[in-house]
C-alpha cells in the first residue's frame, strides 16, 4: 500500500507536468538563465574562473529546486488536494515520498540539460568520470528533495511560505551543498581525485539516510493539524 | 501518457477492489468524547461530547468561526484533538491506523480536485488511491455526477455546480460509513441542491454517518435528522431537528 500510494502520487504529478509542462519550463528556464548570468560575471576574454563551475552547477541546481518544490505544492495548496491525499487509507509518509520522487524526476531532467551547459561554458570536464558524477549528482539531488519535500510539505498553508521555504531550506541543505560542490570539484581536478570524490558520495549518502529517515518519521506528525 | 490518460475500458484489469471493505474496520457509531482543540490560546473547540449513528444525517449548525470546520477535520483524522478522544466504534483512530481512512469520506468547501486533470482522470486518481478498481466505479460516478459528456474534459473549465457534483462523486467512490460534508451547499442552484440533498438522504437510508456543517440554516431545515449547535467552540444544543430550525437556532446561538 504504501509504494503504490507512493508512485500513484507520483504518476499523477508527472500527468498534470506533462499536460501543462509549466514546472519543467520554467525550472529549466530558471536554471539556465541562472548560469548564464554566472557564466557572464565568471567567464573573462573566454576564461572561467578556475574551480567555479562546481559551485555555480549546484547553485543552480538548489535554486531550480526551490523554484520547483514551491510550484509543485502549490498546485496541491489551490483545491487543498494535499489534505485528500492525506485521506488516503495508506500511512501518510507515501504522500511525502511520492512527492519527494516527483521533485527528484525533475530535477534529473534540469540536471541532464544543465550538466552540458556547465560544461560547455566553464570549460569544466564534467564528463571525465561520468559515473561518479551521476552518482554524486544523484546523491546530492536526492538529500535535497528529501529535506524540501518535507519543508514545502509543512509550509503549504502557511501565508509566508514563499519566504520561509528558502529560509528553511538553505541553512538545512548548507551540508548537502558543502559535500556536492567538493566532490564535484574533486572531480573536475585533472587528474580526477577520486577518492575524495568517493568520500563525498559517501558523505551524501550518509545525509541522505538521515535526512529521508527524518523525514518520514516527522511527515505524519506535522502533516497532522 | 499516463494511465490517468486512459479510459477504464482500456486498462488492464487492476486487482484488490473486493477486499477493501473486507480489511476496512466498520462501525456504527462516531462517538466524540470530551474533544477540546486549541490553536495556540484560542480555543476552537472546548469540551465537545457528541455521538453520531448509523442512518443520523445530523447538522453541526453555528455562525462563521464557531469550530465547525475544525470538529470536521477532526472527525476526519486530519486534525487532532488537543485533549479528548473521537472513537470510531470502541476504538480511537490511533489505534485503528490508516485502514480507518478507508471508511471516512470528506466533501470540503476547497473541493479536492485537481483543475488541471479531468473528470475522468481524478476519479481514476482518488479510486486507485482507495484500492478500488477504477473500471467498475469511474463510469458509475460520472454517471451519477452527470458528467458523461464531460468526462474527458480538463475539471478547470467546469462550472462551480459541476465541480462540486464531482467532488461529491470523488468523495463518496469507496463508499464511506462516516460522510463529513463541510459547507456541501456553496455556489449550488436550486437542482444541484436538490441532487445533494437526495444523495445525502440516500446515504443515510442506506446505513452511512451523515454530518453537515453549515450556516445555511434553509439547507438544513428538512434535510438533518438531528442538530448539533456549536458556538464559539462550545456544543450548546444535541436534539432531534424539528420544523422551525431558525427560530431553534435564534434561541439558542442567537442572531439568524
Amino acid at each position: 500500500m504504501f509504494a503504490r500510494t507512493a508512485l500513484l502520487v507520483l504518476r499523477k504529478d508527472f500527468a498534470i507536468e506533462v499536460k501543462s509542462r509549466e514546472i519543467l519550463y520554467t525550472t529549466l528556464l530558471f536554471a539556465v538563465s541562472c548560469v548564464l548570468v554566472f557564466s557572464i560575471a565568471f567567464v573573462k576574454e573566454g576564461e572561467p574562473l578556475e574551480d567555479a563551475a562546481a559551485g555555480i552547477l549546484w547553485i543552480a541546481i538548489e535554486f531550480a529546486g526551490t523554484l520547483a518544490l514551491g510550484r509543485t505544492f502549490e498546485r496541491e495548496r489551490y483545491a487543498e488536494t494535499l489534505r485528500a491525499l492525506l485521506l488516503a487509507p495508506a500511512p501518510r509518509a507515501a504522500v511525502y515520498v511520492g512527492k519527494m520522487l516527483g521533485i527528484l524526476v525533475l530535477l534529473a531532467v534540469v540536471e541532464l540539460l544543465l550538466v552540458p551547459i556547465v560544461a560547455l561554458l566553464f570549460h569544466a570536464p564534467l564528463f571525465a568520470q561520468p559515473f561518479l558524477l551521476v552518482v554524486l549528482l544523484a546523491v546530492g539531488t536526492i538529500g535535497f528533495s528529501a529535506v524540501g519535500a518535507l519543508f514545502a510539505a509543512m509550509l503549504v498553508r502557511a501565508r509566508s511560505r514563499d519566504v520561509m521555504l528558502p529560509i528553511l531550506l538553505y541553512p538545512m541543505t548548507v551540508p548537502v551543498m558543502i559535500a556536492g560542490v567538493r566532490g564535484t570539484s574533486a572531480l573536475l581536478q585533472s587528474p580526477a581525485d577520486t577518492p575524495m570524490a568517493v568520500m563525498w558520495i559517501g558523505m551524501l549518502a550518509a545525509l541522505d539516510v538521515v535526512f529521508i529517515t527524518l523525514a518520514l518519521w516527522a511527515f505524519e506528525p506535522v502533516m497532522t493539524e | 501518457m499516463s494511465s490517468f490518460d486512459e479510459t477504464p475500458d482500456d486498462r488492464e484489469p487492476v486487482e484488490r477492489s473486493k477486499d477493501v471493505t473486507a480489511v476496512a474496520p466498520d462501525f456504527d457509531a462516531v462517538h466524540v468524547v470530551d474533544v477540546s482543540r486549541h490553536f495556540g490560546r484560542r480555543r476552537a473547540l472546548s469540551r465537545i461530547n457528541l455521538m453520531f449513528r448509523s442512518g443520523d444525517i445530523v447538522g453541526l449548525l453555528g455562525p462563521n468561526g464557531a469550530g465547525k470546520s475544525t470538529l470536521i477535520s477532526v472527525l476526519a483524522t486530519l486534525g487532532r484533538p488537543s485533549s479528548g478522544d473521537v472513537r470510531y466504534g470502541d476504538r480511537t483512530a490511533t489505534q485503528l491506523g490508516p485502514a480507518l481512512r478507508r471508511r471516512l469520506g470528506l466533501l470540503a468547501h476547497e473541493l479536492f480536485l485537481y483543475p488541471e486533470l479531468s473528470a475522468r482522470q481524478n476519479l481514476t486518481f482518488f479510486a486507485e488511491l482507495y484500492g478500488l478498481n477504477a473500471r467498475t466505479v469511474v463510469e458509475p460516478a460520472l454517471e451519477r455526477a452527470g458528467l458523461c459528456d464531460r468526462a474527458d474534459d480538463e475539471v478547470s473549465g467546469f462550472s462551480r455546480g459541476m465541480r462540486q457534483r464531482l467532488a461529491l462523486e470523488r468523495a463518496l467512490l469507496h463508499g464511506p460509513r462516516l460522510v463529513l460534508f463541510d459547507e456541501p451547499f456553496t455556489g449550488l442552484d436550486d437542482r444541484a441542491v436538490g441532487i445533494v440533498s437526495n444523495r445525502l438522504r440516500a446515504l443515510a437510508a442506506a446505513g452511512a454517518i451523515v454530518v453537515v456543517a453549515t450556516h445555511d440554516l434553509d439547507m438544513a431545515d428538512g434535510l438533518v435528522s438531528r442538530i448539533a449547535l456549536i458556538r464559539e467552540g462550545r456544543l450548546l444544543a444535541d436534539e432531534p431537528a424539528a420544523s422551525g430550525l431558525r427560530a431553534r437556532y435564534r434561541g439558542v446561538v442567537g442572531g439568524a
